[in-house]
């Protein structure tokens, strides 16, 4: 029986395994970034060969509700970092708070984006072959545009609902008095993919929404 | 495993308020019209905001250099793919174009 049961037992020491750990989960976060730089190289591009597709595309959308989120995903990684600030200080009520405001602040920008997204499916504005608009706005090479936005904030959205399952699972492992300063980096990996999507979210802003 | 882990609450505080400035900034940039240099404008901004955002959230700039490193060369290839795909536009595809 090993003294720490958060230490596997193919582990010398507990700060080998934190090592190996954040060494895995920084290389996985490398391959999210090879995955969405792809899409941004390709966005950049095309939007640099047809800019008038790209500004008529952005018309379609809210800056206001982009900004919105761009605050909530902010304010969500500030909790989540707060969370891991609570946990290592044993303030276990404060963590679960922070870690319960994350959660909510990546309900607030699902709807948000859910509301984006059926405004858009209202008026026929699909992805790919399924783009069905025509009326004020309407340029020549429109549905391009939406390929990429239905593409990258989907990939990113997608995200967004894996990070608030696994901030759930966090929460529940919180309760479970399993996470305090003896053992707080499920919060911290959580916190790094939480992170990662936040940062995404920081570059797709202004491309998606901020075309001039 | 990280040497200083303890970031202070106000350290946390002032870099979330800085991030809300910067998108105030970002917004406000997109307003005026300064012709191509506005996406410039809105990458450095959004890169400084990323970089805050990984400094002081994700730690790393009170974790092992190594994560910079794997992190780096993920930007850095992607950076590398922009790099020849434009070339191969500029230099080909425009010239030649029937799209």
């Amino acid at each position: 029986m090993s003294e720490n049961k958060n230490l596997a037992h193919h582990f010398d020491s507990y700060e080998q395994q934190v090592r190996a750990e954040k060494l895995g989960m920084w290389l996985f976060l490398a391959t999210e970034i090879l995955m969405f730089g792809g899409l941004f190289v390709a966005y950049v591009i095309y939007s640099g060969e047809y800019p008038a597709i790209f500004k008529a595309g952005a018309q379609f959308l809210d800056w206001k509700k982009g900004a919105i989120n761009t605050v909530v995903l902010l304010v969500s990684s500030w909790t989540m970092a707060m969370s891991i600030y609570y946990a290592q200080k044993d303030q276990i009520r404060k963590c679960k708070i922070m870690l319960i405001s994350t959660l909510s602040c990546g309900f607030l920008f699902m709807v948000i984006k859910y509301i984006e997204y059926s405004h858009k499916f209202h008026e026929g504005i699909f992805p790919g072959g399924f783009f069905s608009y025509s009326g004020e706005g309407f340029v020549e090479g429109l549905p391009l545009y939406f390929s990429f936005y239905y593409l990258m904030t989907g990939l990113h959205a997608s995200h967004v609902l894996i990070g608030m399952s696994l901030i759930a699972w966090a929460l529940v492992r919180t309760y479970k008095k399993q996470i305090g300063s003896h053992h707080y980096m499920p919060l911290e990996y959580v916190g790094l993919f939480w992170h990662l999507v936040d940062l995404i979210w920081i570059y797709l802003f202004p491309l998606l929404y901020l075309v001039e | 495993m990280s040497k200083n882990h303890s970031i202070s609450f106000k350290i946390y505080l002032t870099v979330l308020v800085i991030l809300l400035i910067l998108t105030v900034i970002t917004v406000g940039v997109a307003q005026v019209d300064f012709g191509m240099f506005n996406a410039f404008f809105a990458m450095l901004i959004a890169t400084v905001k990323a970089g805050l955002v990984l400094m002081y959230f994700m730690h790393l700039k009170y974790d092992e250099k190594l994560y910079w490193l794997i992190f780096g060369s993920a930007v850095f290839f992607v950076v590398l793919l922009y790099f020849f795909s434009e070339l191969d536009i500029v230099t080909r595809v425009i010239q030649n174009s029937v799209l």
